[in-house]
C-alpha cells in the first residue's frame, strides 16, 4: 500500500512488557487494558490507518483491503535459526463485487464503509459501558438507529414493536397480540425486578429452549419471529431445535429481551434501543487506541513486523524483528488475527494450526450495498431481519441488513449503505443467503438498459424499491480465542454477532488470563455519563 | 416528574431552607407594606420578583404585580415614562413568570398571571408555543401546561386539527397520558360540534376513535388513561339528550279517584285507586335524567274539566339546584263538577322546545300521554278520615297480588312506558358501536384479569340495555343482568377500597332487573291493607327488603308505589326517593 521508499524511524525503547501487532478492536482493547494496568506497550500496524479488520474505510481503500486479504501471502524464507517469518493469513474469501453505477467510486473519498459491518450498539450493553467508565466517549460521538424491521414471507417489512408505546403505534399487530406481547413483556420484567419471588419465571423454563416458552404463553408466530431474530437475535432457525447450532434458551432469551428494553430510553436523545457511531465503527478501536496512548501506550502505523524472535536456548518468545530491521523485545506478543508466525520444518504443522483457528468452519457471509435510496421513506438509518424461511423455504440462517444514512457520515448525500450478514458453512450458500435478502430490498438495475426499466414499472410498482448502485460480498472466517499458554497470543476476528457484547467478554476473559488480578479497564476520572450525540435534539 | 419520593431533608438542608425562611419573610413583609399603601414602583416590583422567583405561590405578589402593570400601562400614570415601552413591561412579566415555573413548575399562581399578560396581547404567542414545546418535552403529562396549550392555542387560533395531531403525536409517545386523552376530548368535542371537515359525521369520528383507543387499552390493560378515554368515548355514544321515561298516571292508564278510600268502581283496582279528599291527585312526569324548563309552556295538558293554563310544576329534588329526574303538579277538578265517567286526559310532553339537561341538551321531540280519570259523585264521598292510622307492617297485612287478578292484570298498564313518540328513535349506529366494544371487552377479559375492564364491560352492557329500552320494543329478556350483576360482584372481591360504589351500582342493576318484567315486578308488589283496622284503605305496596341494596334507582317504574319497604337493606342515601310522590308523607 505504501511507497517501498518510505523510511523507518527507529522506535525508542526497545523493550517493552507487551507487543501488540494489528489495531484491531479486540488488539486495542487489550492496549488501552494493558497501558491502564501499568504495562509498558507498543502498539503497530502494517496499515496506514487504526482498525485492521474492524475499520471503516474510503470505498477504494475498502475493496483493496479486501482484496489483499483475500489471497495468501508469498511466505518469506526464515532468515535465520532464531527468527520465524510472520505469515499474512488470508481471512476473507469468495469477494465479488458488482458495479452498476460510477457514483459511488467516483465518491470513493465519501465514504467509510465497516470491513466488519453490521453491528450496533444497545444503550444499555458492557460495551457503552466501558466506553462511558473509560471516558472513551469523548472521542466519538453517535445516532440512534430509527428502526427495526422484520422481513415476512410474502416480502413485506413489519416494524418491530419492541416497547410498550411501539406496540401502541404498530397497526399490522392484532389487539389479542398486542395485550399478549406487553404482558410477556411485563413478565420479563417482573422476573428480572427481584421485588417478588413469585414473579420469578420458574427455572424449568428458564432452562427449556425460549422458542417453546414463547408458544407456552401463546404468542403468535409472527411475534414469536420478531422476538427471537430482531430482538434476541438468534443466527439459526429456532423451531428446528435438532438442526439448529444455537439453540436460545429462555433465560438467556430472556436476559436479552431485558437488555434491549433497558436500552431504549437510557438516553434521552437516544430514540430507540440501539446507536451507531459516526464516521463508523472503525471510530471504536481508534478511541481504544487514543485511551491507550494517554495511559503511554505507543503508537507505530505503517510498520509491518517481518518476523518473530525466540530465544535461542530455550526456544522460547523474546522479541519481533520489524521491516525497518529493527529488532524489539517483550515479554508478551499479540498478534492480529491475520498473522501467524510460520513454524518452520513442515507445512504440515501450519496447516494444522490454521485448522484450529477456524474449528467449525462457519464462515460470516458479509455484503455492503450502496443504493439511491431509503429502503424506508421516512427512515434513515434501520435494522432489517429475515428469520429463516422467511427469504426462501430452505433458508436456515437469519440475514441481517443495517442501512446507514448520510447522517452518519459514512456515504455521500443521496445515498444509503446497508450491510448484510449470515451465518454460513460454504460461500455459496452464503452468498444465496445475502444476494435472497439484497433482492428482497432492492432492485438491481440489468446491466446495460439501467435507464428504461424504472419507467416500465412505475405505474405497477406503488413502492419503488431502492435501486443498487454498487454491492460487494465476501466470506469472512471466524476464529476463536486462544489460550494465554503461550507467550504469542492471536486475536480473533469480527464475530457474527450485531452487537459488540460477545467480543467484549472474551476479551476480558482473555486479559484476565494474561494478567490475572489486573484491573480490566479501571473507571476513567474524565468519564461522564452520557455519549455525545449528534442528534440535533441536543442543541434545541 | 412523576412517581418519586420524598426524601427526608437533611440538616444540611434544614438550615439552608430556615435561611431562606428569614430572607423570604423579610421580602414578604417589604412587600405587603408596597402592596397596602398601593406604592407601584420599580423598586417594588423587584421585590416581589425576587419574592416570587423563590416562592411562586405568593398570591398577593403575583396580584401586586398585576396591579403595578395596571398602574404603569395606564395613559394616564404619570410613572408610565419610567419604562421604555409597553412591550419591556409585558416582557419582564413573563421573565419573572419563567423564573418561578423553573422553581415550581406547578404554581397556579405562575401560571395564571402568565395568561393575564398574554391576555393584554403584548407578547409573542410564538415564543410561548415555544416554551412550551420545552416544557412539554420535559414533562409531556403535565395537566398546567397542556391547560396552558389550551389557551396559547385558542389566542392564537390553531386550528383544532392540527392540536388534535399534536395530542396523537404525544399519546403515541407514550399513551399513559390522562392530560393529552383529556385535551383530545376537549378538541374533538369543538369539531363535531362545529362539524367541520372530516368531523360533521359525529358517528364515524368517535368510530375511529374507538379504533384508536383500543390500541391503548390492549396493549395496557391496567394503564387507567385509555379506559377513561374510553369512557368518554360511551359517553359520547348514548343518548345526549333527555327522555321522558315514565309519568304518573301512567299512559292510558285508568284513575280513580275517591275520598274515603273505597273503591267506587269494582273496576277500579287498588292500584289505580287514589285517595283524595279535595278530588286533586298529582301528575308526576319522569325523565332520564335531571332537566330544567318543566312548564305548562312546555308540557300540554288537555281535559275539559281542568284548569290547566297556569299550572305550576315543580321540581323533585333533594339538592335544590333546579334540575331534577322528576317534575309534579297537581291536577284538580272543581267542585262544580260533579260525577266523572272516564274523564279523557290529553298531555304533550315538549311540546314546544324548553326542557333541557344540565349540559343544555334539550328534548328533542315530544310525547303524547293519554289517561283517564274516573270520579265519583259527591254524595258518594262521605269523608272518612283515617289518615292518622299508624301503619302496623305486619307480615301478614301484605298480600302479594294474585297472578290472574284485576291488580295484576293493571299493574303493567300503571308502568306503561310505551307513550307515542313523534318518531321512534334510531341509536342503531350507537347500538353496534356498543355491541362491538362489548365483544372486544369480553375478549380482553378472556385474556386478562383487569377490573377497569370488567367495571367497562359492566357499563357497556347497561348503556346497551338503556339504549335498547328507548329505541325499539324489545325483547326485555334479552338483557343480560346476570352477568352485570356478577361482574360488580367480582369488583368487590378484586377491588374492596371501592366497594361502595360497586355497591351502589350493583343496587341500581338489581333494581333494574326487578323492575323490567312485570314478572319480577309483579313478584315485589303486594297491597297491603291492615287487617286489624276497621279502615279498608289499601295501598299499593312494592317490597325491596333484604336484597343488600345500597342505593335506590329505577324510580321511573315505580311511581305508583303508595308503600315501599326497605328493611333490611344497607341504604346509604335516599336520593332518588323523593319522585315517588304517592308515599304517604
Amino acid at each position: 500500500m505504501e511507497g517501498e521508499t518510505t523510511s523507518y524511524p527507529p522506535i525508542e525503547p526497545s523493550t517493552f512488557d507487551l507487543i501488540v501487532v494489528g489495531t484491531g478492536l479486540p488488539e486495542s482493547v487489550v492496549a488501552a487494558a494493558a497501558s491502564a494496568a501499568g504495562e509498558t506497550v507498543l502498539h503497530l500496524d502494517t496499515n496506514p490507518f487504526y482498525g485492521a479488520h474492524y475499520a471503516s474505510l474510503p470505498l477504494n481503500d475498502f475493496v483493496t483491503f479486501l482484496q489483499s486479504h483475500s489471497q495468501p501471502s508469498e511466505v518469506p524464507e526464515a532468515e535465520s535459526d532464531d527468527s520465524i517469518p510472520l505469515v499474512t493469513r488470508s481471512l476473507y474469501s469468495s469477494l465479488e463485487i458488482s458495479s452498476h453505477s460510477d457514483e459511488p467510486l467516483k465518491n470513493s473519498r465519501r465514504f467509510n464503509i465497516d470491513l466488519a459491518g453490521p453491528r450496533v450498539f444497545l444503550c444499555s450493553d458492557s460495551m457503552i459501558d466501558v466506553i462511558l467508565k473509560t471516558g472513551i466517549n469523548q472521542y466519538m460521538e453517535f445516532k440512534s438507529v430509527d428502526t427495526s424491521f422484520v422481513g415476512d414471507v410474502d416480502g413485506k417489512l413489519m416494524s418491530v414493536p419492541d416497547s410498550r408505546s411501539a406496540i401502541f403505534k404498530d397497526r399490522s399487530l392484532s389487539i389479542i397480540e398486542k395485550n399478549r406481547l406487553m404482558k410477556f413483556f411485563k413478565l420479563v420484567q417482573a422476573h428480572f425486578s427481584e421485588e417478588n419471588e413469585e414473579d420469578r419465571i420458574p427455572e424449568e423454563d428458564l432452562e427449556s429452549p425460549f422458542v417453546e416458552f414463547l408458544t407456552k404463553i401463546g404468542l403468535s408466530q409472527k411475534l414469536k419471529s420478531i422476538i427471537l431474530y430482531a430482538i434476541v437475535n438468534a443466527s439459526y432457525d429456532q423451531d428446528n431445535i435438532k438442526s439448529c447450532k444455537d439453540v436460545i434458551n429462555t433465560k438467556s432469551g430472556i436476559s436479552r429481551l431485558a437488555l434491549h428494553h433497558s436500552s431504549v430510553g437510557r438516553f434521552p436523545n437516544a430514540n430507540g434501543a440501539m446507536i451507531y457511531p459516526i464516521y463508523g465503527q472503525g471510530e471504536v478501536p481508534q478511541a481504544f487506541c487514543r485511551r491507550a496512548a494517554v495511559k503511554g501506550c505507543i503508537y507505530v502505523l505503517r510498520m509491518p513486523v517481518v518476523c518473530v524472535l525466540k530465544d535461542k536456548e530455550y526456544g522460547t518468545y523474546k522479541g519481533v524483528k520489524l521491516v525497518s530491521g529493527q529488532r524489539l523485545f517483550s515479554s508478551r506478543l499479540i498478534l492480529a488475527p491475520s498473522f501467524t508466525p510460520l513454524v518452520p520444518s513442515t507445512a504440515q504443522a501450519s496447516k494444522s494450526h490454521d485448522a484450529g483457528h477456524t474449528d467449525a468452519k462457519e464462515k460470516v457471509a458479509r455484503g455492503i450495498c450502496i443504493t439511491n435510496n431509503s429502503i424506508r421513506p421516512e427512515v434513515s438509518n434501520c435494522l432489517v431481519f429475515f428469520p429463516p424461511k422467511s427469504l426462501y423455504p430452505e433458508q436456515i440462517a437469519l440475514v441481517r441488513a443495517f442501512q446507514l444514512s448520510n447522517n452518519v457520515a459514512v456515504c455521500p448525500p443521496g445515498m444509503f449503505v446497508t450491510y448484510l450478514s449470515a451465518m454460513t458453512i460454504d460461500a455459496v450458500e452464503g452468498k444465496k443467503l445475502l444476494t435472497a435478502a439484497i433482492n428482497a430490498l432492492f432492485s438491481i438495475p440489468f446491466s446495460g438498459n439501467d435507464g428504461s426499466r424504472g419507467i416500465d414499472n412505475s405505474s405497477e410498482n406503488i413502492e419503488v424499491k431502492p435501486t443498487l448502485l454498487w454491492s460487494a460480498l465476501y466470506m469472512q472466517e471466524l476464529n476463536k480465542f486462544q489460550g494465554a499458554l503461550d507467550s504469542i497470543s492471536n486475536m480473533v476476528m469480527p464475530d457474527e454477532h450485531l452487537d459488540y457484547n460477545h467480543l467484549l467478554d472474551a476479551i476480558e476473559r482473555f486479559f484476565q488470563e494474561i494478567y490475572p488480578g489486573k484491573e480490566f479497564l479501571a473507571t476513567s476520572s474524565q468519564s461522564n455519563e452520557h455519549p455525545n450525540y449528534a442528534d440535533s435534539e441536543l442543541d434545541s | 416528574m412523576h412517581g418519586r419520593p420524598r426524601k427526608a431533608p437533611t440538616q444540611q438542608e434544614q438550615d439552608a431552607s430556615a435561611l431562606k425562611a428569614d430572607k423570604l419573610r423579610h421580602l414578604q413583609s417589604q412587600l405587603l407594606r408596597f402592596h397596602l399603601d398601593k406604592i407601584f414602583t420599580k423598586e417594588g416590583l423587584e421585590i416581589s420578583a425576587k419574592l416570587l422567583e423563590v416562592n411562586p405561590e405568593h398570591y398577593t405578589g403575583w396580584n401586586y404585580r398585576k396591579l403595578a402593570v395596571q398602574h404603569f400601562t395606564d395613559k394616564q400614570s404619570e410613572d408610565a415614562g419610567e419604562f421604555e415601552s409597553f412591550q419591556s413591561i409585558f416582557d419582564e412579566e413573563l421573565r419573572v413568570v419563567e423564573t418561578a415555573l423553573r422553581t415550581n413548575f406547578k404554581s397556579y399562581g405562575a401560571w395564571h398571571h402568565r395568561k393575564w399578560v398574554l391576555s393584554k396581547g403584548h407578547s409573542s404567542v410564538d415564543r410561548e408555543l415555544g416554551l412550551l414545546k420545552k416544557f412539554q418535552d420535559l414533562d409531556p403529562r403535565n395537566f398546567h401546561a397542556w391547560n396552558y396549550r389550551r389557551f396559547v392555542t385558542a389566542l392564537k387560533e390553531i386550528p383544532d386539527e392540527e392540536e388534535l395531531q399534536y395530542t396523537t403525536n404525544m399519546i403515541n409517545k407514550n399513551f399513559s397520558n390522562y392530560s393529552a386523552w383529556h385535551n383530545r376530548s376537549t378538541l374533538l368535542s369543538n369539531l363535531m360540534e362545529k362539524g367541520g371537515k372530516g368531523y360533521s359525521e359525529k358517528e364515524s369520528v368517535l368510530r375511529e376513535e374507538y379504533e384508536f383507543v383500543v390500541h391503548a387499552i390492549f396493549t395496557d390493560p391496567d394503564d387507567q388513561s385509555g379506559w377513561f378515554y374510553h369512557l368518554w368515548l360511551l359517553e359520547q355514544t348514548t343518548i345526549l339528550e333527555p327522555l321522558l321515561l315514565s309519568s304518573w298516571p301512567s299512559h292510558s292508564s285508568k284513575l280513580y279517584i275517591s275520598a274515603n278510600g273505597y273503591p267506587s268502581d269494582q273496576r277500579s283496582s287498588r292500584i289505580s285507586h287514589f285517595f283524595s279528599k279535595t278530588r286533586e291527585f298529582p301528575f308526576i312526569l319522569y325523565f332520564s335524567e335531571p332537566v330544567d324548563g318543566v312548564s305548562f309552556a312546555t308540557v300540554c295538558i288537555e281535559c275539559d274539566y281542568l284548569v290547566t293554563s297556569e299550572l305550576t310544576w315543580t321540581p323533585i329534588s333533594a339538592n335544590g339546584s333546579g334540575f331534577a329526574q322528576a317534575w309534579m303538579t297537581f291536577l284538580k277538578f272543581p267542585d262544580a263538577v260533579d260525577t266523572l265517567e272516564a274523564c279523557p286526559v290529553k298531555v304533550t310532553v315538549a311540546y314546544f322546545q324548553g326542557i333541557i339537561n344540565m349540559s343544555g341538551a334539550s328534548c328533542g321531540q315530544s310525547y303524547h300521554l293519554f289517561f283517564t280519570v274516573h270520579i265519583p259523585s259527591h254524595d258518594q264521598n262521605q269523608v272518612v278520615d283515617q289518615t292518622a292510622d299508624r301503619i302496623s307492617w305486619k307480615e301478614e297485612n301484605f298480600c302479594v297480588y294474585a297472578p290472574e287478578s284485576l291488580d295484576a292484570d293493571l299493574l303493567p298498564s300503571v308502568c306503561n312506558l310505551e307513550m307515542t313518540r313523534q318518531k321512534p328513535y334510531d341509536f342503531g349506529w350507537s347500538m353496534k358501536v356498543i355491541a362491538n366494544e362489548i365483544e372486544r371487552c369480553r375478549e380482553l377479559l378472556s385474556e386478562t384479569e383487569c377490573k377497569i375492564g370488567k367495571l367497562t364491560l359492566a357499563r357497556l352492557l347497561m348503556a346497551y340495555h338503556s339504549i335498547m329500552s328507548v329505541s325499539c320494543s324489545h325483547d326485555r329478556n334479552d338483557v343480560r343482568y346476570e352477568e352485570i350483576l356478577s361482574l360488580y360482584d367480582d369488583l368487590m372481591k378484586m377491588d374492596p377500597s371501592h366497594i361502595f360504589y360497586y355497591e351502589d351500582q350493583h343496587s341500581l342493576v338489581l333494581l333494574k332487573q326487578m323492575t323490567s318484567s312485570m314478572g319480577s315486578l309483579l313478584k315485589n308488589s303486594h297491597h297491603y291493607q291492615e287487617l286489624t283496622s276497621s279502615c279498608l284503605i289499601s295501598y299499593a305496596c312494592s317490597r325491596l327488603n333484604g336484597l343488600s341494596l345500597s342505593r335506590l334507582g329505577s324510580m321511573e317504574q315505580l311511581l305508583w308505589v303508595q308503600m315501599l319497604d326497605l328493611s333490611h337493606n344497607k341504604i346509604r342515601s335516599t336520593e332518588g326517593l323523593e319522585a315517588l310522590q304517592l308515599l304517604p308523607a
